[in-house]
C-alpha cells in the first residue's frame, strides 16, 4: 500500500492534473507513513545494509572493521556448525509449520462451531501468545520432563512411555515443536475469520449437490480460506526458521543449562547469536545473518510460486 | 510538502547516518588515565553484572558508600550479559565497571574490551599480593592484570549419609581415588524401577566439571600459555570414565531428565528427597541446604586424584575496567573496598545476623582474600551440626589447594569447544576421543585466530 501511494503518477490514467483534494490527500498520507518510513529506514533498513557492509569485515565490536572481502563467506561454506544448525533449523520447520497450522486450523473449526461462546474461547486461546517466550520455554523444560513431566504422565495413563523429550537428541526438536503449539491461538484468530468469510450459500449448494461434511470441507472451506492459510504458511516458515526463544532458553541461556548445550538444539540463531555476542565474531555472524536473508528468499519465493496454483483469491478469478 | 527528492535525500542522509553509527566501532573515548587520575571520590559509578545484592553484597555496597559519600552508585542488577555490555562498550556508553566471571577476562582482555590495570592497582594502593595466587592467575593476561578477583568457589563430594547407610557404604567408598572402587558404590547407591529412576548414586557433574576428572587423571584442559590440550589421552580417558558412570546410571538421557526434577533450593530438596547418593558441588550449597533442611545427614569428603591427593577446582568471579569507563578512578576505588579484608568482615557481619535471625548456622565465605577468610572462620564459623560442619571445613581447606583453568585469550571459545564435546558425547552423538578431538580442532583454531 505505502509503495502504491509513493509511485503514485501525478496525473490520472487519462492525463488530468490530479485535483487539489487529492493532493491533500497524498500529503495525509506520507504525514501517516512517514513515521513508519524513518523507522523502517533507521531501525531495519540502516541495520540491514550496515551488517551487510560487515559481513565482508573482521569486526569484534570493540575495534573498528577490517575489510576482509568474501573471506566470512567462503568460511560459512566450510563450517560444519553452519551445516548442522541449517539442518536443525529445516527439519524443525517441517516439523513445526504443518502441525501448527494443522492444530490451529482444527481449533479455529471448533470454534467457528461454539456460538455464543466463542468470544471467551477466542480470548482463552490467544492468551498464550501473551505469554514470554522464556517463561513457556521454562514451564515447558518441566511439563516435557522425560521422567516426572506432565506430558509423559499423561502418556503413561494410556499405556505409552513417553521418551527424554528435552535430553534425548533424537526428541529435541519434536519436544520443541510442541512446545511451540503453546502460541499457535494468533493463528486461530486468522483463521477463525476467515472461516466467517465464506458464504453459508455454498455449504447449502453443496449439500445439496450431495457433499458430505469431509467433501464439503475439501472443496469450499480449504479454497476459501486458501488465502490464510497461505498467509499463516509464509509467516510461520519465517518464524520457524528463525527459532531462538524457547530454544535459547530449554537448551543453552538458563543458568542451570548453560553448560548443557545440545547440538540436536542448535539452531541457526542460535549459532549466529553464539558466533556475535559470545565469541565476537560480528562480522561473520553478518554474514551468516545475510545468509539467512537468502534462504528464506527462496524458500518464500518457491511458497509464493507454487501458492499461485492453490491459494483462491476472491474477485481475481470466476 | 514533502517532495519526492526531499524525501529520497533525507532518506539517504538517514541511512548513511545508521550505517556508518553501526560501522564505526568504537573510536573516540579510551577511558585513558588522564580524567581517570582523579581521586575517584566523586561522580557517578554505574555497574553491570553484579545481580541483585543480597546481604554479603549490600553490606559491601554500604561499605563503598560510607566510604566514599560523594560518588553516586548505579548498580544494574541484572547478571552478566554480553549482549548488553559489548552494546555498551561498542557504543561508547560503557559501565565503569562490569562483574563478570574469571574465566571469561582472557577473551574480553583479547578483543580490548576491558582495560589492564597494573598502573591503576598501584595508584589507588591496591595490594595484589592480598589475593589468592590462583584468582590473581586467572586475570592476568600476557603479564597485565585485568581485574579484581572477587569470591572464590571450590568443588567437594557431598554425600547422602542416609543413602550411604542404606547400601551399607562408608564415606571410603565413594571416593573418587579407586575409579573401580568408585563405578561399584555409585552403581550400589544407585536406585530405579520401571525406567524411572528414583536415586543417582554418583554425579560426576560433567560437562562442567571435567577440569577436575582430567587433572585427578594429571591432565589439564588448558596448557600454562593459553593453548588448548583437549585431546590428551588423560583427558579422553578421564571423560569416557565419567560417561561410564552415567551409562550405569540410566544413561543421559534419563539421568539428566531425572536430575532436572531436584528442587535444589528448596525444603525438599535432592537430599532431602533422597534423590542422591553423592556428588561433587561447590561450597555455597551448604548454606543452601543448612537452611532448607538442617536435619538432613549430609557427610562430605574431599575429591581425589587418582593417587589419593586431595584437589579442588576454583572459579568466580572479578571486577575488570571496560574500555571507555568513564570514572575509572571510583571504579578502582569501588574494586579495593569490595574486596578488602575489613568490608568482607563487614559482609560477614551482616550474613551473621541474617544466620541469627534465621537460627542457622554459618557455614563460611569464601573469598579471592585469604586474610578475610581466616578471620570470618575465626570469628563466626562455630562447630553446629556435625555433618555440616565437616562440611564446612573440607571447602575451607580446599581454598589452600584449589587450581584454576589456565587464563586463555581464546578461553571462552575453548570453554564453549570442550564443554560441546562432553555433551555430544553425553548424548551418544559421539564417542569421547572424537568429540574431543573436535573439540582441540575448533579450540586450536581460534587459539590460534588470537595469539
Amino acid at each position: 500500500m505505502a509503495i502504491s501511494i509513493l509511485t503514485a503518477p501525478r496525473r490520472g490514467a487519462r492525463g488530468r492534473v490530479r485535483p487539489k483534494r487529492n493532493r491533500q490527500e497524498t500529503r495525509a498520507a506520507y504525514g501517516f507513513i512517514g513515521l513508519w518510513i524513518v523507522g523502517f529506514v533507521v531501525f531495519t533498513l540502516g541495520p540491514m545494509i550496515a551488517s551487510l557492509v560487515l559481513s565482508f569485515t573482521d569486526y569484534n565490536a570493540i575495534d573498528s572493521p577490517k575489510n576482509v572481502g568474501a573471506e566470512n563467506y567462503r568460511q560459512l561454506l566450510h563450517d560444519p556448525k553452519v551445516a548442522k544448525a541449517l539442518g536443525n533449523t529445516l527439519i524443525y520447520a517441517v516439523m513445526y509449520v504443518p502441525t501448527a497450522m494443522a492444530v490451529a486450523l482444527g481449533l479455529a473449526l471448533i470454534l467457528n462451531r461454539v456460538g455464543r461462546a466463542s468470544g471467551f474461547f477466542r480470548t482463552v486461546f490467544y492468551l498464550p501468545v501473551m505469554t514470554p517466550p522464556v517463561a513457556a520455554g521454562a514451564l515447558f523444560l518441566l511439563l516435557l520432563n522425560g521422567q516426572q513431566g506432565l506430558l509423559n504422565r499423561v502418556l503413561r495413563l494410556a499405556g505409552i512411555v513417553g521418551p527424554s523429550w528435552t535430553t534425548d537428541t533424537a526428541w529435541v526438536k519434536p519436544g520443541l515443536a510442541i512446545t511451540m503449539l503453546w502460541g499457535v491461538g494468533g493463528m486461530v484468530v486468522i483463521y477463525l475469520a476467515a472461516l466467517r468469510q465464506v458464504p453459508k450459500d455454498l455449504y447449502e449448494a453443496a449439500a445439496l449437490d450431495g457433499a458430505g461434511a469431509w467433501m464439503r470441507f475439501r472443496r469450499v472451506t480449504l479454497p476459501m480460506i486458501s488465502g490464510a492459510l497461505f498467509f499463516t504458511l509464509i509467516v510461520q516458515t519465517i518464524y520457524a526458521l528463525q527459532m531462538f526463544d524457547q530454544a535459547y532458553t530449554m537448551f543453552f541461556g538458563a543458568q542451570e543449562n548453560s553448560t548443557y548445550s545440545n547440538d540436536a538444539a542448535l539452531f541457526y540463531i542460535i549459532y549466529l547469536f553464539q558466533e556475535a555476542f559470545q565469541f565476537l565474531h560480528m562480522g561473520y555472524a553478518s554474514a551468516l545473518a545475510w545468509l539467512l536473508f537468502l534462504i528464506i528468499m527462496i524458500i518464500t519465493v518457491v511458497q509464493v510460486r507454487v501458492s499461485r496454483r492453490f491459494v483462491y483469491y476472491e474477485g481475481e478469478r470466476d | 510538502m514533502i517532495t519526492r527528492r526531499g524525501f529520497l535525500v533525507g532518506s539517504a542522509g538517514v541511512l548513511a547516518l545508521s550505517a556508518a553509527s553501526a560501522c564505526g566501532g568504537v573510536g573516540g573515548s579510551t577511558g585513558g588515565g588522564g580524567k581517570g587520575a582523579g581521586k575517584g571520590d566523586a561522580g557517578s559509578l554505574s555497574t553491570q553484572g553484579f545481580g541483585k545484592p543480597d546481604d554479603v553484597g549490600q553490606a559491601r555496597i554500604d561499605a563503598f558508600k560510607s566510604a566514599y559519600p560523594n560518588v553516586r552508585v548505579n548498580l544494574n542488577e541484572g547478571d552478566f550479559d554480553a549482549q548488553q555490555f559489548l552494546s555498551a562498550v561498542a557504543s561508547g556508553n560503557p559501565p565503569d565497571l562490569v562483574y563478570l566471571d574469571r574465566d571469561l577476562v582472557g577473551t574480553y582482555a583479547a578483543k580490548g574490551a576491558i582495560q589492564p590495570l597494573d598502573d591503576r592497582i598501584a595508584r589507588a594502593g591496591i595490594d595484589t599480593g592480598a589475593y589468592r595466587p590462583t584468582a590473581l592467575k586467572e586475570v592476568t593476561v600476557d603479564g597485565k592484570v585485568y581485574g579484581i578477583p572477587e569470591f572464590y568457589n571450590t568443588r567437594n563430594i557431598l554425600v547422602n549419609g542416609k543413602a550411604l547407610k542404606d547400601a551399607g557404604l562408608s564415606l571410603a567408598d565413594v571416593s573418587t581415588t579407586d575409579w573401580n572402587k568408585l563405578h561399584s558404590s555409585a552403581a550400589k547407591l544407585y536406585k530405579a524401577s520401571g525406567g524411572k529412576i528414583s536415586r543417582i548414586g554418583f554425579d560426576p557433574k560433567v560437562p562442567e566439571f571435567l577440569p577436575l576428572w582430567a587433572k585427578a587423571n594429571g591432565a589439564d584442559l588448558v596448557n600454562a600459555d593459553g593453548s588448548p590440550n583437549l585431546d590428551d589421552p588423560k583427558i579422553i580417558e578421564a571423560l569416557t570414565y565419567a560417561l561410564s558412570l552415567i551409562d550405569e546410571q540410566g544413561g543421559w538421557s534419563k539421568f539428566k531428565a531425572f536430575r532436572d526434577t531436584w528442587d535444589l533450593f528448596g525444603a525438599g530438596n535432592e537430599f532431602k528427597k533422597d534423590q542422591v547418593g553423592a556428588f561433587i558441588w561447590e561450597g555455597w550449597l551448604v548454606n543452601v541446604l543448612v537452611q532448607s533442611s538442617p536435619d538432613i545427614d549430609l557427610q562430605s569428603t574431599p575429591f581425589t586424584d587418582r593417587q589419593g591427593r586431595p584437589i579442588s577446582f576454583e572459579n568466580g568471579s572479578a571486577w575488570c575496567l571496560p574500555k571507555g569507563a568513564k570514572n575509572p578512578a571510583a571504579a578502582l576505588n569501588w574494586m579495593k573496598v569490595m574486596t578488602s579484608t575489613d568490608t568482607w568482615l563487614k559482609a560477614a557481619a551482616a550474613r551473621e545476623a541474617t544466620v541469627q535471625k534465621n537460627k542457622s548456622i554459618f557455614t563460611g565465605l569464601f573469598t579471592a582474600n585469604p586474610a578475610a577468610d581466616q578471620q570470618i572462620k575465626a570469628n563466626y564459623v562455630k562447630p553446629g551440626r556435625t555433618g555440616f560442619d565437616t562440611a564446612i571445613q573440607n571447602y575451607y581447606a580446599s581454598t589452600e589447594f584449589a587450581f584454576a583453568i589456565a587464563p586463555s585469550k581464546a578461553g571462552n571459545e575453548i570453554k564453549t569447544a570442550w564443554q560441546d564435546a562432553v555433551n555430544r558425547a553425553l548424548s551418544g552423538q559421539q564417542k569421547p576421543d572424537a568429540a574431543m578431538k573436535q573439540a582441540q580442532s575448533e579450540a586450536g583454531k581460534a587459539f590460534s585466530a588470537v595469539k
